[in-house]
């Protein structure tokens, strides 16, 4: 075995050659620790005199200034987050000696809660050595006078000025600007080393909406102070400094003036109004129903209150305007009309005759109107006045699935829109590939038909509903929704507009295309028999809008639903309306959606109208009248009348599977 | 049944004690070292008692490592050497998986307690090398130092791009050790050392922008007397400061007065330099010296290839820890977060260093028998 091994291996000479090797490298290595002492004869002896000089001097520290925080505005300039002065008590644990005794002695001086305690623990364990760490934030007055008094029992612990956010609008702009929160050790591990040095100093960092999206602008870049100390660390004397550069400021191109007005016309029902400007995208109102205090957040909310917020069944904090998705109904059938006439495959007078009833050429099934009897004989612009069920079945199957994903997708639905908010959804639109990666089973054509009204797979957000309404009201020319109109350097400074161009070329082939559509959704509004025909009263301009009422859940029967118990649809239906005004020339668009509504129409519908009004008194008109003082459901004043708004109930044959059901509320 | 397995035993025992297992020289030099460090860090933090027992502890778990290794045979070493290498590469790319997207990762948390994979290739790296390299024909050729160049590229580039370039350097540095020690001819290591120069520029590119920063705060620290170069000029001040003879123990102004940043960690020869002057960084790299020495004596009389390679790349990649270290401390070399080894407190360092330590005591208790 050993004459073999040696025979492939020369085993004697390896040893001779390791030695040698061996010997070599150490013979490198002790030169290379040579080399090390060499240089530390240089720094010790050599130049020895002049680092003790420099060591003497060195009881000089620099000290980062957290730099000023941007302050957000509305585009009016009306204040939206601002930094108030504050004072925290901070402690350098490493200048502690005994820690609970010392918080101990300390709560007795200054109120700690257990709250407090945890988090600064906390803080204790990720902090970076010899740092303060906050311990109470915002100290009263008579706080800090209570331990300047008693100061010299607690080595170790400061009293610290620094700067607050405060949000004076509170609740109204919480889904828009969200908030700042302490600085955590999550926030630390993402950051780079440049990063972490550039909030050196600081203590919060947005966290959510724009405080978080233009967290770049607004947080600014440190200075830098040399402190002398002495030496226990204290600090003498400041002998030079660096200021710091403050963050930008921003201007949103929110209205507050339309953002409340649509805030109370929502009257704490949960869902969501948005208003667009069309000719730029830039967003005038963002609202969320229900709302939350962002200021609780600031600096560090209690665990009650943490808990009513994430435990209430409204789910306060949820964005519902940004996150939320729901089945459209009815206000997609302008767009698949638009669809249509692109493709070539509809006239404006082309007509359909509906008879209450549409079944597939050659198949059993059939899918219902909302009016028994149907509408009659309707061309496209009758059609989306009265919301037609049968024109746009017929629409839907002529397009084919495919061509309605691809025309659709162009509109904006199905992916996220862009808008300078995080955590934005891309809602579902319905397409052969998207029930592919979810079921095995094929595409249906009733999948399609019902897809035709925004039944079925369709799931979209307020926002994308918005951004759509706002895209079709501008001729067809998008602009991905924004909310940054302007920056500021400085109060002093001019303001530096955001430009934000055309996110693409106009999806509307002619402009007679628009014009057949805008009828129609003009009629809706203007005309005798129009679904929200009670809008018009007493508005300077015309309007074109859509209603939309979706059902929540998938019907069991085919049979009509006959409770016209207003409360009882509410807990069944989701009401959309959309909007644009003037319809000659769109300065605004809205999108309004609520969760619990009985019909687009005449719920979601006055809300749209009182962000309208608003929008005329914003722009200097005198404010237009109530069309309906004192009654809030106008369309339901005569519950027979079938042509109000019906919901459109799809009869989704049982081989199609039933369709999801509406999974809105917890996305 | 019985008296057979007695006798077994007693021969064991015999065996153990004609062949004494750990390497009392060594052993020594490393407790010397281990008591030095603790003394250090008792000044460099302070008094503060929790890092010093904290280290001590870490010396603790390390040298019953360093005990229960020394027990395991190289054969049986060599055996698990492919797998131990693909586990611990296999890790890398978990972390560099779990890392996606957050900055500078590093960690694999296991609940009871964040571990470092990269570590384990200090130790994993010089056994794969030497394990490729034991039954084949040395001097190596071409192809040979082809694939432990690859063995060597892979977790290593990982590693580096995590980012952790000391790490990085020192698995590439025990890969390489065992590569030059196995014979690889002078000529072909100037040839591949005049590529690797060639290929500087190109791996500048490469570098993370905090990391050419480092590099270019090295070249002129002066410049950002503020932010980047604020180690390096304390740390020369320590130092410089220390003079022949030092501060004495716990007099030392720059760690007291919180002047140097990380004087626990990475700087922490800094703290000793300036309170023991020359005199003591004279005396440590003797120390260093004698235990890279005693490593390769130990290399030297080893059984096999696998056991020499091994033992001697463990050896000398402790050199890079020792001059990196010093070389960073003094203004030499750039800030790459490389320790000193048995003085830096803290992360796994202390037990993968004891560990790779418990593979050259199993080493010299598996020596070959003097002829």
């Amino acid at each position: 075995m050993k004459r073999r091994r040696a025979s492939i291996k020369e085993t004697r000479g390896e040893v001779a050659l390791f030695r040698r090797r061996a010997l070599a490298g150490f013979a490198l290595i002790l030169l290379g620790l040579s080399a090390v002492c060499v240089r530390y004869v240089y720094l010790q002896v050599l130049h020895h005199e002049e680092f003790v000089a420099r060591s003497d001097q060195n009881r000089v520290k620099p000290r980062a200034i957290p730099p000023a925080r941007g302050l957000i505005y509305d585009r009016n300039g009306v204040l939206l987050a601002d930094n108030v002065p504050a004072f925290r008590l901070e402690v350098t644990p490493e200048q502690v000696d005994d820690m609970d005794a010392m918080l101990g002695k300390l709560g007795a001086v200054v109120p700690i809660s257990d709250d407090d305690i945890a988090t600064f623990k906390k803080q204790v364990k990720q902090g970076r050595r010899f740092e303060g760490i906050p311990l109470r934030l915002k100290l009263t007055e008579d706080e800090i006078g209570r331990f300047a008094v008693n100061r010299w029992r607690f080595p170790g612990v400061d009293v610290v000025p620094y700067l607050t956010r405060r949000y004076p609008l509170g609740p109204s702009m919480a889904h828009v600007i969200g908030y700042v929160s302490r600085i955590d050790a999550d926030d630390l591990d993402r950051m780079d080393d440049d990063e972490e040095a550039s909030y050196k100093g600081t203590t919060h960092i947005g966290r959510i909406g724009i405080e978080r999206s233009y967290e770049k602008l607004l947080h600014g870049s440190p200075g830098y102070e040399l402190v002398e100390v002495n030496a226990d660390g204290r600090t003498q004397a400041v002998l030079d400094t660096t200021p710091p550069t403050p963050g930008k400021n921003v201007y949103l191109s929110i209205d507050v003036r339309l953002q409340k007005a649509a805030e109370q016309a929502m009257a704490g029902r949960a869902g969501a109004a948005i208003a667009i400007d069309p000719r730029n995208g830039e967003v005038l109102a963002f609202v969320s129903v229900p709302d939350f205090d962002p200021n609780l957040f600031v600096n560090g909310i209690s665990s009650a209150d943490y808990k009513a917020l994430t435990t209430a069944p409204d789910k306060p904090l949820y964005n519902r305007a940004l996150r939320g998705v729901y089945p459209p109904g009815s206000t997609v059938k302008p767009f698949l009309a638009l669809g249509g006439l692109s493709m070539g495959i509809r006239r404006p007078s082309d007509t359909v005759l509906s008879t209450g009833e549409f079944c597939i050429p050659g198949q059993s099934r059939c899918y219902r109107d909302d009016k028994r009897g149907g509408d009659g004989t309707v061309n496209m612009i009758r059609a989306i006045e009265l919301s037609t069920n049968t024109y746009f079945y017929r629409l839907a199957l002529d397009m084919g699935i495919d061509r309605l994903a691809t025309w659709m997708g162009g509109l904006g639905f199905g992916k996220k829109t862009g808008i300078d908010l995080v955590g934005e959804v891309e809602g579902i639109l319905p397409s052969r590939e998207w029930k592919a990666t979810r079921s095995k089973s094929g595409w249906y054509p009733g999948e399609t038909i019902i897809a035709g009204i925004g039944q079925g797979y369709w799931a979209v957000t307020p926002l994308q509903l918005a951004h759509a309404t706002a895209t079709f009201a501008g001729r067809g020319i998008p602009y991905t929704p924004h909310l940054l109109l302007d920056t500021q350097d400085g109060v002093d400074s001019p303001r530096v507009h955001q430009p934000f161009p055309p996110s693409g070329p106009s999806v509307i082939r002619k402009a007679s295309d628009w014009d057949a559509v805008n009828e129609g959704m003009e009629a809706v509004i203007n005309s005798g028999k129009g679904t929200g025909k009670a809008l018009r009263f007493g508005f300077p301009y015309i309007i074109a809008g859509k209603s939309g009422t979706a059902e929540r859940f998938s019907r069991k029967t085919d049979a009509y639903d006959t409770n016209k118990n207003t409360a009882y649809l509410a807990s069944r239906h989701r009401a959309l309306f959309i909007a644009y005004t003037p319809a000659d020339d769109p300065k605004i668009a809205v999108a309004v959606v609520l969760e619990a509504g009985a019909w687009g129409a005449a719920d979601s519908g006055p809300i749209a109208r009182k962000i309208l009004d608003q929008w005329v008194v914003d722009e200097g008109g005198p404010r237009p009248v109530d069309p309906a003082p004192g009654q809030v459901v106008t369309a339901d004043a005569d519950p027979a009348d079938a042509t109000e708004d019906e919901p459109e109930p799809p009869a989704a044959p049982a081989s199609a599977g039933a369709p999801p059901q509406d999974d809105g509320e917890d996305q | 049944m019985f008296p057979q397995l007695a006798l077994r035993l007693k021969r064991f025992g015999l065996r153990l004690l004609s062949k004494p297992r750990l390497d009392i020289p060594l052993l020594l030099a490393l407790f010397v070292l281990a008591i030095v460090g603790l003394s250090n860090l008792y000044s460099a933090g302070n008094g503060n008692d929790s890092l010093v027992i904290g280290q001590a502890a870490r010396f603790v778990l390390g040298g019953v490592l360093l005990l229960v290794i020394s027990r395991i045979p190289p054969p049986v070493l060599r055996s698990w050497t492919p797998w131990l290498y693909l586990g611990s590469t296999a890790l890398l790319v978990v972390v560099a998986i779990l890392g996606e997207g957050r900055g500078a990762y590093r960690w694999l948390d296991l609940g009871v307690m964040r571990f470092q994979p990269s570590e384990l290739l200090k130790l994993t790296m010089p056994m794969m090398v030497a394990w490729y390299l034991h039954p084949r024909q040395l001097p190596p050729g071409w192809k040979d130092i082809a694939v432990v160049g690859l063995l060597i590229a892979v977790p290593a580039g990982l590693i580096a791009e995590q980012p952790d370039l000391g790490t990085a350097l020192l698995v590439a540095g025990a890969g390489a050790f065992a590569l030059f020690l196995s014979g690889m001819a002078w000529w072909r290591i100037g040839l591949l050392g005049g590529a690797v120069g060639a290929v500087i520029p190109v791996a500048w590119q490469f570098l993370h922008e905090y990391q050419r920063n480092r590099v270019r705060t090295l070249l002129d620290p002066e410049s950002d007397p503020l932010g980047k170069g604020w180690h390096i000029i304390q740390s020369k001040i320590a130092v410089g400061s220390g003079g022949a003879f030092g501060k004495g123990w716990q007099h030392g102004t720059q760690s007291r007065l919180e002047f140097l940043p990380e004087h626990t960690t990475d700087f922490a020869f800094a703290v000793f330099s300036e309170e023991f002057g020359l005199i003591g960084v004279i005396l440590i790299m003797l120390l260093y010296a004698f235990i890279i020495g005693r490593c390769l004596w130990i290399a030297m009389n080893a059984r096999d290839t696998y056991s020499r390679l091994l033992a001697g790349a463990i050896g000398m990649s402790f050199f890079v820890y020792v001059a990196v270290n010093g070389g960073m401390v003094a203004g030499i070399l750039p800030v790459v977060g490389v320790p000193m080894p048995l003085l830096s407190y803290g992360g796994t360092s202390a037990v993968s260093l004891l560990t790779g330590f418990g593979v050259l005591m199993s080493i010299h208790a598996n020596r070959k028998l003097h002829d």
